[in-house]
């Protein structure tokens, strides 16, 4: 594991002025996996949208690569090396795979990397290459993901952050789904999950955290969490 | 039969200004979605433009184009940024009366400026000038070079829009402002440029129409009428829509003015009584209701 790339330090979130989240802290070390669990409406989602700036943190510092990025817009945000997957895939529907794929890569400039990364993603999903000129809105929710992560991966993301990516996929695909993620993390990628399969997120990733009603209640090694008592009594009812 | 084919030809050149005219509408609300009440009165300024440049400079108002361009492109992109940006934080009412009053705004500020008087310009090149295709079929030539000058400004845009980094940027925000923001893409200046490209597209048609068509600060809203039919003819936001419709719109705007002379020539006494050329604007609409009624998503609909 190498150094900090990604630092939240106590952010606060609120929603016409009720509070969502409460002095989050966490960080995220390159190369690593780290997992955010928790149930519907916990504020995973507000958390991964706080640090792209499009939900405005009230208080506390986001800090990436050594620089404050709580301020800026999304866009900002992205060029400088932050993904975000959104939950709701926001695919580009009526133009083709590739087209979407290249789209991607917005804020690169160098037409080299964007066919070198292109390639990467087709080897990673040969399905998407198969159905590369087929518009987005044609393929199932299982393919639509693989181009939403596929989007993701085309600008040399530093971090890359998957927002329920199993989410109303058949237990198949969540498998394929998570797999990929497995080998992303190979691959040497660092990675911001959230997901709600939360047993087996937490057996892939590094460490996790628990988010519950806007705090973070628990953190720790996935297996850690697993075993705690915290943990179990959250989301297994034992 | 010599009659017709001048006037089926006089509709398809009048219909590639007019489709561009819409292509600048079509853009502006595909991107935002905000229909632009305002439109016709872009043109109005390119008309004013080109008149005053050509004037003043002696040259045809062929030529003025490129002012026109400029003047149309800054002038959006200062109505976005001056204004539209705020109206689009309110509510949809608030948009529509938004644009609606930037309409009022821009003729009553062409009156205080020009005053109320019809102005056209004679010194042309092309003025007066025609081609004979034989048959008796006679094109006149201002007509044909602002035909000509459209579909050109109207491949440009396309191509623009399709070929270039920044046009597939404005086509995505168009599609998914939110997925485009994650994607690293500058929505705002987006926005910012598909009002300027609407309102250059809008100023180069109206310099085009000016050999042709007399100027006043009331000239606009024919056309943003007219814009309006094309855009919902060819679907919301498509711009090969835009194209096409633009043609069926200019075709059904010749074909009373052929229903009349059919009337004179055969002295058919009681369809002389009511000249169709009059209401030539009212069968664009007819059109366009039987449009809605069979395809409501428009010829080549795109957005919903």
């Amino acid at each position: 594991m190498g150094e900090n790339i990604l630092q939240l330090e106590a952010i606060k979130v609120r929603y016409s002025g009720l509070p969502v989240l409460h002095d989050i802290s966490l960080h995220v070390d390159s190369g690593e996996t780290v997992c955010v669990v928790g149930s519907n409406g916990a504020g995973k989602s507000t958390l991964l949208r706080a640090i792209m700036g499009t939900q405005r943190v009230f208080e506390g510092r986001v800090v990436f690569q050594g620089e404050e990025i709580q301020r800026l817009r999304t866009e900002a945000v992205v060029s400088k090396g932050i993904i975000y997957v959104p939950e709701e895939k926001m695919l580009f529907q009526p133009i083709s795979v590739e087209e979407n794929l290249r789209l991607g890569a917005y804020v690169l400039h160098d037409r080299g990397t964007i066919e070198k990364n292109l390639r990467f993603v087709y080897t990673l999903f040969p399905r998407l290459q198969e159905r590369r000129f087929q518009a987005a809105s044609t393929l199932s929710g299982g393919e639509q993901q693989m181009v939403a992560i596929g989007r993701g991966l085309m600008s040399n993301p530093t971090i890359l952050m998957l927002d329920e990516p199993s989410l109303g996929l058949a237990p198949i695909l969540v498998d394929e789904v998570l797999d990929t993620v497995r080998r992303l993390k190979a691959e040497g990628m660092t990675i911001l999950l959230v997901e709600q399969n939360v047993r087996e997120a937490l057996d892939l990733a590094d460490r996790g955290y628990v988010l519950q009603t806007g705090k973070i209640v628990a953190e720790g090694t996935g297996q850690e969490l697993l075993k705690s008592d915290m943990f179990r009594s959250a989301f297994l009812g034992i | 039969m010599d009659i017709l084919v001048s006037s089926l030809f006089a509709g398809l050149l009048i219909g590639m200004v007019l489709a561009l005219v819409a292509l600048g509408l079509t853009i502006i609300f595909g991107v935002m979605d905000i229909v632009n009440f305002a439109h016709g009165e872009f043109l109005m300024i390119g008309m004013y433009t080109g008149l005053l440049t050509a004037q003043a400079t002696g040259v045809d108002p062929l030529f003025t184009l490129p002012v026109a361009g400029a003047v149309g492109f800054a002038l959006g992109i200062i109505c976005y940024y001056g204004f539209i940006k705020f109206v689009m934080r309110g509510p949809m009412v608030a948009q529509l009366l938004g644009t609606f009053g930037l309409m009022l705004f821009l003729r009553n500020l062409a009156l205080l400026i020009f005053g109320s008087e019809d102005r056209s310009l004679h010194h042309g090149v092309l003025v007066g000038k025609s081609f004979e295709l034989g048959m008796g079929i006679i094109i006149p030539a201002t007509k044909l070079a602002a035909a000509g000058l459209s579909v050109a400004a109207f491949v440009a845009v396309w191509l623009l829009m399709n070929r270039t980094k920044v046009g597939k940027a404005l086509t995505a925000t168009a599609l998914n402002p939110q997925g485009a923001r994650y994607m690293g893409i500058p929505t705002e200046r987006m926005n910012a440029l598909a009002w300027g490209i609407g309102g250059g597209s809008a100023t180069i048609a109206g310099a085009l129409i000016v050999n042709f068509w007399s100027v006043n600060p009331f000239v606009g809203l024919l056309f943003t009428m007219i814009a309006f039919a094309i855009v919902a003819l060819g679907g919301f936001g498509s711009v090969p829509g835009a194209f096409f419709a633009g043609l069926v719109v200019g075709l059904i705007t010749e074909i009373p003015g052929f229903w009349d002379f059919m009337s004179y020539t055969f002295e058919f006494e009681w369809m002389m009584d009511v000249p169709m050329t009059s209401f030539k604007y009212m069968w664009v609409y007819v059109a366009y209701f039987v449009i809605m009624v069979f395809r409501p998503r428009g010829l080549f609909g795109w957005k919903q």
